[in-house]
């Protein structure tokens, strides 16, 4: 159903305002390859928004050009070139005397479309967005916080651009309904797959939601533009250093997955089994104890010295196996789960529950020196996890 | 009143009067007292002074609404137009009504145009203003967002924010009608007809001047509840209850 991305290049990009001393942007390059989420981030009054806002032209460029697939957008009248742009605010503007159909339809209708196009476009959004139709003719006034920032999302879906601005979309929504709506809107680009510039001035958010992040510092001048992981491992200079943050390792574990790093070899037994052949793969093992599983290879708990006395192993556990961790936990989230159960270990299941391996603080240590390169943005983790 | 009894001649006993057939009613009206039976009797009389004052006051809205409206959308594309515009309208809003339209006889003649063309300047103060800052407080958001979605400026105007601006246009409507239905009472100095003219013809007699006033204020409350009834079917959306 999608209309291909664009790709966009900023290529010497200056802003200066009228009266002002400073540029508010500064020589601004960057490029953003079709499909990928390229997020600007830095203080407020950086020029975020002024940098996004030259892509539609709803500021002019002072000097230099912006691309979009090659061609600039100084080309074409600056309502034909918004039409092609999906445009989301922080203030989300939906129009509040139309209703949430009609604000839908804005650019299908400017773009002439017939009516029943119109109306079966509608349906598909709100399907997408997770509204039902019942909302159609509601008024803007009637909805939650979370569900005008969906419609705002979608109404700027609506004509299918090939790229999207959106200008800090989720800063006026409460923490939780914040991350809710990161994710909903994670998947929905797994499977979009828009061109995308976000702006934001959470760093948290920047890693999250971006392919790409560029860095931005007073004046508008470009400090880093590299992906998150490359961004937290190598901050360029001390400014960026201290814009990701002290813990900037510890949001590293965000971008991946139990899945990702190398598992610690633990040694598996089952109740009756040969005490020797457990002794035996215990010397392979990473781990001193061995872990006791059921039938089906499920978890059971740690096995103590007595259970391994006798000629065959006896039920006998020193201490549940817990925390159990899932190959599609989130590090970070894998790491709290150990460390709030005073654990160095924990083993790690599939969806089957089947034991895989086992976690280890240590093994999350060793995972920090990945190479970047191998570090997947959420965008991408998020993608993967729609594909299994 | 001071110059309309300056004016007024000496009352006259209007034709009829002393055909009625109850007495109670007889001295009533020879006493210019409030009389129930001769209202009914002579009701007809108002019919022509009412529809006449209906006219004046819709042609005068409905042109005033155009102008100010007009000039509230020019306002609004050449921001620097406002203040002069607010100046010479509140100049207009100013001028007494009696010394408007006695000023306006010499060059427009007696008759309605001249009755008109001054209620047509006292809509303006208060149309424009109300225009102007309905305009003015649509949230930028809204605007912003219109424009970045590719609607022209005059898309953005016509669809966006005049819809949102409609509440404080029509306040100004409602406003505008019911002062006029008031100034159009001393039309008559413009030689136009209505119910002013019915006042004058008999300003002692209590009857006449309660009837024809009393239609007056009937004039302004259809007209209230007609633009209310207006907001209403325009504005569903400001029905609608909040989440
Ligand atoms: N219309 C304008 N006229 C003049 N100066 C402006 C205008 N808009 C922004 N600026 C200035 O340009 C600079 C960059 O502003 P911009 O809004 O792009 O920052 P931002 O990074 O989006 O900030 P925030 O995180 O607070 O939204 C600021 O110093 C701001 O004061
Ligand atoms: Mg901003």
């Amino acid at each position: 159903m999608s209309t291909d991305a664009a790709s966009l290049e900023f290529r010497d990009v200056v802003k200066r305002y009228p009266g002002a001393d400073e540029n508010a942007v500064d020589e601004l390059s960057l490029e953003l390859p079709a499909g990928e989420i390229c997020v600007l981030v830095g203080p407020s009054g950086c020029g975020k928004t002024t940098a996004m806002r030259m892509v539609n032209r709803m500021i002019d460029i002072t000097t230099g050009d912006i691309l979009l697939d090659g061609r600039s957008v100084t080309e074409r009248k600056a309502a034909d070139l918004r039409r092609d742009i999906g445009y989301v605010i922080q203030q989300i503007g939906l129009f509040p005397h139309r209703t949430i159909a009609d604000n839908i339809a804005t650019v299908p209708r400017l773009l002439g479309w017939d009516k029943q196009r119109v109306s079966e476009r509608i349906d598909e959004l709100l399907d997408l967005i997770g509204l039902g139709s019942e909302m159609r003719d509601r008024y803007p006034a009637q909805l939650s916080g979370g569900q005008r920032q969906r419609v705002g999302v979608a109404r700027a879906l609506a004509a299918d651009p090939p790229l999207m601005l959106m200008d800090e979309p989720f800063g006026a929504i409460d923490p939780i309904n914040r991350e809710r709506l990161q994710n909903e809107f994670l998947r929905l680009q797994a499977e979009l797959r828009k061109t995308i510039v976000f702006v934001t001035h959470d760093i948290d958010e920047a890693i999250k939601m971006g392919d790409r992040i560029a860095v931005l510092r007073k004046g508008g001048r470009l400090a880093q533009y590299a992906s998150p992981a490359e961004l937290l491992m190598f901050p360029a200079d001390p400014f960026v250093e201290d814009f990701v943050g002290a813990d900037r390792a510890l949001k590293r574990l965000a971008l991946q997955r139990v899945r990702d790093i190398e598992l610690w070899n633990g040694a598996l037994c089952r109740v009756g089994e040969e005490t020797s052949a457990v002794r035996a793969r215990l010397a392979e093992a990473d781990l001193e104890f061995p872990l006791l599983v059921d039938g089906q290879g499920r978890p059971k708990g740690w096995l103590s010295e007595r259970g391994l006395s006798g000629e065959r192993v006896r039920e006998d556990i020193r201490s549940r196996a817990e925390p159990v961790l899932d190959l599609d936990d989130i590090l970070r989230d894998a790491l709290s789960d150990l460390l709030s159960t005073e654990t160095m270990y924990g083993p790690v299941v599939d969806a089957e529950g089947t034991v895989r391996g086992v976690l280890s603080l240590r093994a999350i240590a060793n995972a920090l020196n990945i190479a970047p390169e191998e570090v997947p943005s959420s965008a991408e983790l998020a993608s993967g996890a729609l594909t299994q | 009143m001071i110059v309309a009894s300056l004016f007024a001649q000496a009352p006259q006993v209007p034709e009829g009067f002393f055909t009625q057939r109850d007495p109670d009613d007889l001295s009533c009206v020879a006493e210019n007292g409030f009389c129930p039976g001769w209202i009914v009797e002579n009701f007809e009389r108002y019919v022509d002074p009412f529809f006449e004052h209906v006219y004046l006051v819709a042609v005068s809205v409905a042109i005033g609404f155009a102008i100010a409206f007009c000039l509230g959308l020019l306002a609004h594309r050449q921001r620097w137009l406002t203040g002069p515009l607010i100046g010479a309208t509140a100049a207009l809003y100013t001028i007494p009504s009696i010394a408007l339209f006695l000023l306006l006889l010499p060059i427009t003649g007696r008759g309605n145009t001249t009755a008109i063309i001054a209620l047509v300047a006292y809509t303006q103060l208060i149309i424009f203003r109300n225009m102007v800052n309905g305009l003015r407080n649509v949230p930028a958001d809204a605007v912003d967002a219109a424009a970045g979605m590719g609607l022209t400026p005059t898309q953005t105007l016509l669809r966006v924010e005049v819809p949102m601006a409609l509440p404080e246009i029509l306040a100004g409507l409602r406003i505008a009608a019911s002062t006029t239905v008031g100034l159009a009472t001393l039309a008559f100095f413009a030689g136009a007809g209505g119910l002013g003219a019915q006042i004058d013809a008999q300003i002692n007699f209590k009857s006449n001047v309660v009837v024809a006033g009393g239609l007056a204020v009937v004039l302004a409350a259809a007209l209230d509840l007609l633009v209310l009834g207006m907001q209403r079917a325009l504005m569903p959306w400001r029905r609608a209850a909040p989440a």
